[in-house]
């Protein structure tokens, strides 16, 4: 029997595709990128996945992603294929990696924790060797990655 | 090294390197000389011990402090940044040694201002320079660090004091019972580092019957605030007070640390024996800071 494939989400021309985000994710990864400028957006909500079985996937027209806004994003969807489109051509596809070090996007959960007190970024190392655990640069607390949250 | 934030921070080398000052400075073959300089001890949150060692530390090597206690007559009421009190104060001094209920607050000042910054207690956090002191203690009264068998007893989830010390010890190879009630056992994230190392661990219920194979039990106050049932604290406290009956068969080496104030977690009958150490351990406390301040100062 011939599959039907259909389209879900419009191509786009320039920009970045962030694809094989855990569903129910999106809105996370939409916080971080703070898309308020002019670009188009296109979203995908619970779209069936043969990788993950539900994903999420995020296309932004005439954007690049900084390095530590990939960064963060792999923090909450370690999953997710990072895709930069040029002429509708892929001309780069990445599995997110989780970083040794973040900075910036991530709110300690220690309430003592000086960055919770001071305005000043929380700083994270995280060992990915066996479980992903995190700890604060200042309070030295431990955290798993999962449990870590976003600054919106 | 820079500042003294974190026993995280100090390679195996450089606590060697200090108990050589340290010791050396109490046989009188250093004499570092502060003379001119001025260490600013802030203390955010109240201290007597701590901040009169420091203060007694500088002192001995002709320096001087300034001193800041409580946050009452500080300009943060004002309005005043955190950083900015740093900054101003690092104006006048050499030296910003500080305390605070605040976690992380030490390795920030560090960040901020450009004179050596020593972390004297930082929340529930570090402690090093108490770490240090202890671990000086444990060098003259065993003659090594490596391959020791250590007890904590009382506080161990809120008490800095021995979250420092286990991780420190645990670089010297150590082994440790740790003695405590239930809801104040050591954090998972001190026994994670401590598997990391391979580290051997034991976790008890009560001091008695557990002291017999140690070097040092190092014995810390449950506070009875901690208990949301005042009876709870009565039913349990009787496990770790220790008096001299429970030293019996204890080992001839063996030393009982501890880093006051003492409530009642020791009987006085402890204190005439030879296993009792807590008060020359305090003495200890001026020459190890005495010789952390002449580090960071480069005098030695």
């Amino acid at each position: 029997m011939n599959q039907v494939k259909t389209i879900k989400v419009n191509a786009i021309k320039n920009g970045t595709v962030i694809d094989h985000i855990a569903a129910g994710k999106i809105l996370k990864v939409i916080d971080i990128l703070n898309l308020t400028g002019d670009n188009s957006v296109m979203v995908g909500m619970n779209l069936a996945s043969n990788k993950i079985g539900k994903k999420d996937i995020i296309k932004i027209e005439n954007r690049e992603l900084s390095k530590q806004e990939v960064n963060s994003i792999a923090i909450i969807a370690p999953s997710a294929t990072l895709i930069i489109i040029k002429d509708f051509e892929v001309v780069n596809k990445s599995q997110l990696e989780i970083p040794e070090y973040i900075e910036e996007h991530i709110i300690c959960p220690n309430p003592k924790c000086i960055t919770n007190s001071e305005n000043i970024s929380s700083k994270y190392y995280i060992n990915n060797s066996k479980t992903a655990s995190a700890r604060c640069l200042y309070c030295e607390k431990k955290y798993l990655v999962e449990d870590l949250k976003i600054k919106i | 090294m820079n500042n003294l934030i974190s026993m995280r921070d100090l390679s195996k080398e450089d606590i060697m390197r200090l108990m050589d000052i340290a010791a050396k400075i109490e046989k009188g073959e250093i004499v570092p000389n502060m003379q001119r300089k001025l260490a600013a001890l802030l203390f955010f949150e109240p201290s007597t011990r701590t901040m009169f060692s420091f203060d007694t530390a500088m002192k001995r090597m002709n320096g001087d402090t300034i001193i800041m206690s409580g946050t009452q007559n500080t300009s943060a009421k004002k309005g005043e940044t955190f950083a900015d009190t740093l900054q101003t104060i690092a104006q006048y001094s050499d030296i910003i040694i500080m305390r605070s209920p605040i976690e992380g607050a030490a390795r920030y000042a560090a960040e901020v201002v450009d004179i050596p910054v020593v972390n004297a207690g930082d929340g529930a956090n570090q402690h090093p320079t108490q770490a240090l002191l202890d671990m000086y203690s444990i060098i003259k009264t065993q003659g090594k660090l490596d391959n020791l068998k250590i007890g904590l007893a009382g506080d161990l989830r809120f008490g800095r004091t021995v979250h420092s010390l286990a991780q420190a010890m645990a670089v010297f190879g150590a082994q440790f019972k740790f003695i405590s009630p239930s809801f104040l056992q050591m954090p998972e994230y001190i026994k994670d580092d401590l598997t990391e190392q391979n580290i051997k661990f034991e976790e008890l219920k009560e001091m008695e019957g557990n002291i017999d194979d140690l070097d040092i039990l190092y014995v810390t106050r449950i506070q009875k605030e901690r208990f949301a049932d005042p009876e709870d604290y009565e039913k349990v406290k009787g496990s770790y007070v220790l008096n001299k009956a429970m030293l019996e068969n204890a080992k001839e080496n063996f030393k009982v640390l501890h880093p006051l104030p003492r409530v009642d977690e020791i009987h006085t009958d402890v204190d005439d024996t030879e296993y009792a150490y807590y008060f020359p351990q305090a003495k200890n406390g001026v020459y190890t800071r005495q010789a952390i301040i002449s580090i960071l100062l480069g005098e030695v």
